[in-house]
């Protein structure tokens, strides 16, 4: 996982609710038993026509998509499946954010683990950076992750929360199985004390 | 006196390993079910880093999501899915994990064989690379889907890191009418609550009606917990639980029941527990229920018409309901009763188990699928699809002109050849009708395995209250 601090760059805005994963990556493209590669797979049956050619007026097709490093995407994005390669597919194709009013559980979870930001912002900021970026596709938004800030190219800037664990996680690089293996001690204690569900066979 | 506390509470304090200020707690995980599509990943990791499972003993993989359905081996399966299967059996071998492969009496959906082989029990954590694992939580078990990366966590220490979730009843009261399922209720549920309300939160289901459910039908409603956002659904254990479990395979015996039994009639929710959150529904006012749209609270009572986008109180909404109706080629007030359909699917790990297929059988009984209408039953598991065949269901189905099939997850997701063609609308018991979901450009009509019965002897959106 690379380290996540400041992010500035263009938004790919995606304006529709409950954008579930079977749409960011349907379910036949997760036959693949490695996480590479999936960025090709991103939107596939809202980029490609059924003869595989891409749909010219699907965002992520436009020209001004290209580079982009934030989805501005409608509410509650990444409901549905579990699966990770959601973010996975997200991060190939260049994401480092994702900006919406919510966020699935698992998704949410995922993306951090892989160093994808969810940021969450109030209605209002969200209809307001739906208008700047409509209007002027090559407006950047830069995302500070150690004043948890926003910032619009006016100036404006808004606040998003994150909890302390994922933020230095994501500032250091931190990797969250080292956490849990540094309590070993405490696993093994706690397995002595609790013996008693039954194991398959 | 001690703070009353709800089941969910029970089950999560005592499973918390370590709760460092500031940091998610580091919750044991009791059981940990694997299956192909989500764990290579996860045991690449373990490789990389030179790692082993920890518990291979509470760890059990399972092939499913891309089995082939319409023969009971791989011969002419399509070449990734062998990959990933043959992964799947590399990774078991490799790591000394127990796995249901393709030849095992024992295999099928993940969510289906857990309780069957008697694993999933009260008061137990279990985690699975893969959403619908709340349906464990039916026997108050706090039971939630996964990431890949917390599937490597899971391998490697039996431990997850988790922010506690936030607590929300769901009062089932009244007594359904006939021909109302479970999965009626859970989608009427959704209809009503929509398919956010559960986020950050873990449902417990309370109430006459859902006391009056069999263990089977419990599941068809945890199972879809995730559907309204939940990260686990919970039902505390009863009599008809221990009933269920005694015996199986895998539960206790003898003194060692006696001890479960002890400790799983202290999980209920305390008398005074406080919810972070409730909702109540009168399941007596409850229709069989349809979805119309491309998500799962796009539901409505059977005999109702397709509410109009432009009533819908926020733009987003109308935008979303438009954009689901084009892609359903459907119209505002239109009523679905009628509505032709190409497919019924009747499985998945929302309703594939025995007395579901009983449910179908018992509408389809000495009648016909309709002319040009594909017909799939594909029962949960391998022990389904035996008992079935023991009580004749299958006689019953395959005399209707309906598939018989092998255990797998098929058409829910279509990963495994069994795939809608574009345009066309299926009737399904399965649990998501996500655009593309069943297959690319495919049309999918959630409904109980009684409605999706009635649809595949009239071959089109039929009340089953009229044919019985």
């Amino acid at each position: 996982m690379a380290t996540f601090i400041r992010l500035t760059s263009r938004a790919v805005p995606l304006p529709f609710d409950d954008i579930d994963t079977d749409q960011i990556i349907p379910a036949r493209f997760l036959r693949s038993t490695d996480k590479a590669g999936l960025g090709a797979a991103l939107f596939s049956d809202w980029r490609y026509t059924s003869e595989g050619s891409p749909r010219a007026e699907f965002v992520l097709n436009r020209p001004e998509s290209r580079g982009a490093g934030i989805l501005l995407a409608g509410g509650h994005f990444g409901c549905g499946s579990s699966r990770e390669h959601a973010p996975w597919a997200l991060i190939d194709f260049g994401f480092r954010a994702v900006i919406s009013t919510s966020f699935a559980d698992i998704f949410r979870t995922n993306a951090l683990k892989n160093g994808l930001l969810p940021v969450v912002v109030d209605a209002q900021t969200h209809r307001e950076l739906f208008n700047l970026v409509e209007q002027d596709p090559s407006a950047e938004l830069t995302i500070d992750l150690p004043t948890q800030a926003l910032s619009m190219p006016s100036g404006k800037t808004v606040g998003f929360s994150i909890d302390g664990f994922s933020k230095t996680c994501l500032l250091h690089a931190m990797d969250e199985l080292g956490y849990l293996m540094s309590h070993a001690d405490r696993i093994k204690e706690y397995e002595r004390r609790n013996e008693t569900t039954p194991t398959p066979p | 006196m001690a703070q009353p506390r709800t089941l969910f509470d029970k089950v999560w304090h005592s499973h918390v390993v370590v709760q460092e200020p500031d940091c998610p707690a580091v919750l044991y995980i009791d059981l940990h079910l694997v299956h192909e599509v989500t764990s290579p990943q996860a045991f690449s990791g373990l490789r990389r880093r030179a790692l082993k499972v920890r518990r291979p003993d509470r760890t059990l993989a399972t092939i499913d999501h891309c089995v082939p359905t319409d023969k009971p081996d791989l011969a002419g399966a399509d070449a990734l899915a062998v990959r990933q299967i043959r992964q799947m059996e590399e990774n078991a071998r490799e790591f000394g994990i127990s796995l249901c492969s393709l030849d095992s009496p024992r295999r099928g959906i993940v969510h289906v064989i857990g309780p069957e082989m008697g694993l999933t029990q009260p008061g137990m954590t279990i985690v699975c690379g893969d959403s619908h694992t709340a349906t464990h939580g039916a026997f108050g078990a706090l039971a939630f889907g996964i990431g890949t990366t917390e599937v490597e966590h899971v391998l490697a220490t039996q431990c997850l890191l988790q922010h506690k979730p936030k607590s929300f009843e769901v009062r089932i009261e009244g007594k359904p009418g006939k021909g109302v399922t479970s999965k009626d209720i859970v989608l009427s549920l959704l209809a009503r609550s929509g398919i956010e309300s559960g986020v950050g939160h873990v449902f417990e289901y309370t109430g006459p009606a859902i006391r009056a459910l069999t263990m089977e039908e419990r599941m068809t409603i945890c199972n879809m917990s995730i559907e309204g956002g939940a990260r686990a659904g919970m039902i505390a254990p009863d009599e008809t639980t221990f009933e269920y479990l005694s015996g199986k395979e895998f539960a206790p015996r003898g003194e060692a029941w006696h001890a479960a039994l002890a400790r799983w009639r202290a999980l209920p929710t305390d008398e005074g527990a406080v919810y972070n959150r409730s909702i109540t529904l009168d399941a007596s006012l409850l229709e069989p229920m349809i979805t119309y749209g491309t998500n799962p609270g796009m539901g409505m009572g059977i005999a109702d018409r397709i509410p109009d986008p432009d009533a819908l109180p926020h733009p987003a909404q109308k935008a979303g309901l438009d954009k689901a109706l084009r892609y359903m080629n459907l119209r505002p007030g239109q009523a679905l009763l009628g509505h032709p359909v190409d497919v019924v699917f009747i499985g998945s790990c929302t309703n594939s188990r025995l007395s579901d297929l009983r449910l179908a059988a018992s509408l389809m009984k000495g009648r016909k699928v309709a002319p040009h209408l594909r017909v799939l039953v594909v029962p949960g598991s391998q022990k389904v699809r035996r008992q079935a065949e023991a009580e004749g269901l299958d006689g019953i189905f395959q005399e209707a002109g309906a598939e018989w099939r092998q255990a797998g997850c098929s058409m829910c997701i279509a990963m495994n050849g069994d795939a809608l063609e574009p345009g066309e609308y299926a009737v399904s018991t399965s649990n998501r009708n996500f655009e593309g979901r069943q297959g690319k450009g495919g049309r999918t009509f959630l409904a109980s395995p009684l409605t999706a019965a009635a649809a595949a002897v009239t071959g089109q959106i039929t009340d089953p209250r009229t044919l019985s």
